[in-house]
């Protein structure tokens, strides 16, 4: 299997027809993804992000071209490919271990004991620092508790690949940097290959090893790649202060606010 | 989602609520008014601010009273002024009988009310109880086929195509015109009144349990098929635990309006039973018996719905916002 190319994206279109008619939302979608690789899409809100990340799911089947993981086409969703959904997702009639058991039970369950199963749901739950709340629904707990069930969830099944829409979208600052402080030790020991939507510019420098920055929509495409070289584990304290970090930054920011200017500033 | 398959009342508990809930600030808003302009004129404004204490004792007193003349004076009122009706309709016709005298009737029948003299002459008890199991069994099997058919229709848009507009069709009948096929089908007056029962009971499960199993969220869906679930685990652990509310409010329609039925259904159909008994009460011209009989049953309804309710409320999970 050919490493450099885990996930292969080409020649993507998504064309929705929607009541208000038909919307091309992206065109002409070439992208690699190497295994173990962390990619970030960013762009302005509206520019198919999510859609993007919907294709790699399988959640929605592109209208042309293939995306291809590990060779084989995307046919549908796998637990193969783990999505960490932006509002979480949680069944909120569950238990964090129910909701994590779920999981683990669909892709473990033919081949290991229910003992073996429990640990696997345990551990992913010590993972994320939430086995105090194990018994806990998700309306008992904060919103950082509950997106890191989520990433718990996706984390049980072991995912060849880890989809994340927006995660810590909805969390206040310190709740996030110590989100993307775990996300990055839990990333670099399982060695997963990560494809995360995001809209935060620091976060995308922090956490990625290319940023893959999208045009504006309708028809949106890839405008430019961004090679994050920073050495890991990265510090974001140390990192603050680093010359490179900062050109990355600015690298990002000149492409979102002067090449693709947000549509709302177009139009006025 | 298919427009035939609108819920009669996803949650009417709901309404019902608001509805009492405004008619209850209504009301207090009235009585604090009144209070206050009591107070303003018993005591000049100029004094207020330096007994903050004092008057906040008072008003917080007032609060309680108020919250105690709409909880337990008001109703009691209402009762009162229904008697003081009933009272002077009496007066003004001879072959009604008074309160008093009905409620004499009603401590006589409710100091034996399982007694058995024949199959024809028995206590008040046995017959709702005897009403009671009808709506029981014709309720039961009206669930377990109503229910999983409506998951059915829910789930399989083709099978929701398929069925809709004959629910629809058939969803106003009355359901004591489904009377006669039933003496017709089971030759006998019993099953053909839980017969009437079950096809009344039917419709809000059937439409109640569709609705809510269209409406589950489509996020719950994604995790079901980034899961993979199989469709077992999909039905027990995303569609049943979504749907359980929406089942159970139509579980509750279901219920009263069986006990409607029932009791028209006995009229017709005879036997032991609460309807029957007020029919036969009337061939006797015992008009008390048969006030007492509309109480009892409206009694019985009451707890039959409140019981739903009480269930609804236990199995019903707590939203989850973001």
């Amino acid at each position: 299997m050919d490493d450099a190319k885990f996930i292969d994206i080409e020649g993507v279109e998504m064309v929705f027809h929607t009541r208000k008619g038909v919307f091309h939302a992206l065109r002409e979608i070439n992208l690699k993804v190497g295994k173990g690789e962390f990619i970030t899409l960013i762009g302005h809100s509206g520019c198919g992000k999510s859609t993007l990340l919907n294709l790699i799911a399988g959640l929605t089947r592109p209208t042309e071209g293939v995306l291809l993981c590990a060779n084989r086409e995307i046919a549908g969703p796998s637990p193969e490919r783990a999505v960490v959904f932006q509002n979480h997702s949680l069944l909120p009639w569950l238990t964090c271990y129910e909701n994590i058991h779920l999981g683990v039970e669909r892709v473990f369950g033919k081949t290991e004991t229910p003992a073996q199963l429990r640990e696997r749901t345990m551990r992913a739950l010590a993972l994320v620092g939430l086995t105090a709340a194990e018994s806990k629904r998700p309306h008992e707990i904060s919103g950082g508790m509950k997106q890191r069930v989520g990433i718990a969830r996706a984390l049980a099944m072991e995912p060849k690949v880890l989809l994340m829409d927006e995660p810590f979208g909805a969390l206040d600052a310190l709740t996030r940097a110590h989100l993307q402080d775990e996300l990055l030790k839990i990333v670099a020991a399982t060695q997963s290959t990560v494809v995360m939507v995001t809209h935060d510019v620091d976060e995308a420098v922090l956490l990625s090893d290319r940023i893959v920055m999208l045009t504006n929509g309708p028809a949106a495409t890839i405008g430019e790649i961004v090679d994050v070289q920073l050495e890991h584990p990265r510090d974001r304290v140390a990192l603050a202060q680093d010359a490179r970090y900062a050109e990355y930054r600015s690298a990002v920011l000149e492409f979102l606010y002067r090449k693709q200017a947000h549509p709302a500033k177009e139009a006025a | 989602m298919n427009a035939m398959l609108q819920p009669e009342s996803v949650l009417p508990e709901a309404v019902d609520e608001a509805v009492a809930a405004a008619s209850a600030t209504a009301l207090a808003g009235t009585v604090t008014s009144v209070g206050a302009e009591a107070e303003t004129s018993a005591t000049p404004a100029a004094r207020r601010p330096r007994q903050p204490l004092a008057a906040n004792t008072a008003a917080r007193t007032r609060q309680q009273v108020s919250a105690l003349a709409l909880k337990v004076v008001a109703p009691l009122l209402g009762a009162a002024l229904l008697v003081l009706l009933w009272q002077i309709i009496t007066i003004k016709n001879s072959s009604f009988p008074t309160p008093l005298a009905t409620w004499h009737e009603a401590v006589t029948l409710f100091s034996d009310p399982f007694y058995r003299n024949s199959p024809n002459d028995q206590g008040i008890g046995w017959n709702i109880l005897a009403s009671l199991q009808r709506v029981a069994v014709g309720f039961g099997l009206a669930a377990l086929v109503g229910i999983p058919l409506g998951f059915l229709i829910g789930r399989v848009p083709f099978v929701g195509s398929m069925v809709g507009p004959m629910i629809s069709l058939l969803k106003p009948v009355s359901p004591l015109a489904w009377l006669p096929i039933g003496l017709l089908v089971f030759k006998s007056a019993n099953p053909a009144a839980i017969w009437s029962i079950f096809i009344c009971s039917i419709w809000p499960m059937i439409i109640n349990t569709a609705v809510g199993v269209q409406r589950v969220p489509q996020d719950y869906m994604n995790v079901a098929r980034v899961l993979n679930l199989s469709e077992w685990k999909v039905l027990t652990k995303i569609l049943l635990p979504s749907a359980l509310p929406y089942i159970l409010t139509g579980v509750r329609l279901s219920i009263g309006t069986a006990w409607l039925v029932i009791v028209a259904a006995e009229m017709l159909t005879g036997g032991v039973g609460i309807g029957f008994w007020v029919w036969d009460e009337w061939n006797n011209l015992n008009v008390p018996h048969i006030i007492i009989a509309i109480v009892a049953i409206g009694v019985v309804g009451l707890l039959l719905e409140q019981a739903l309710v009480a269930l609804a409320r236990a199995f019903s999970y707590e939203q989850v916002a973001n």
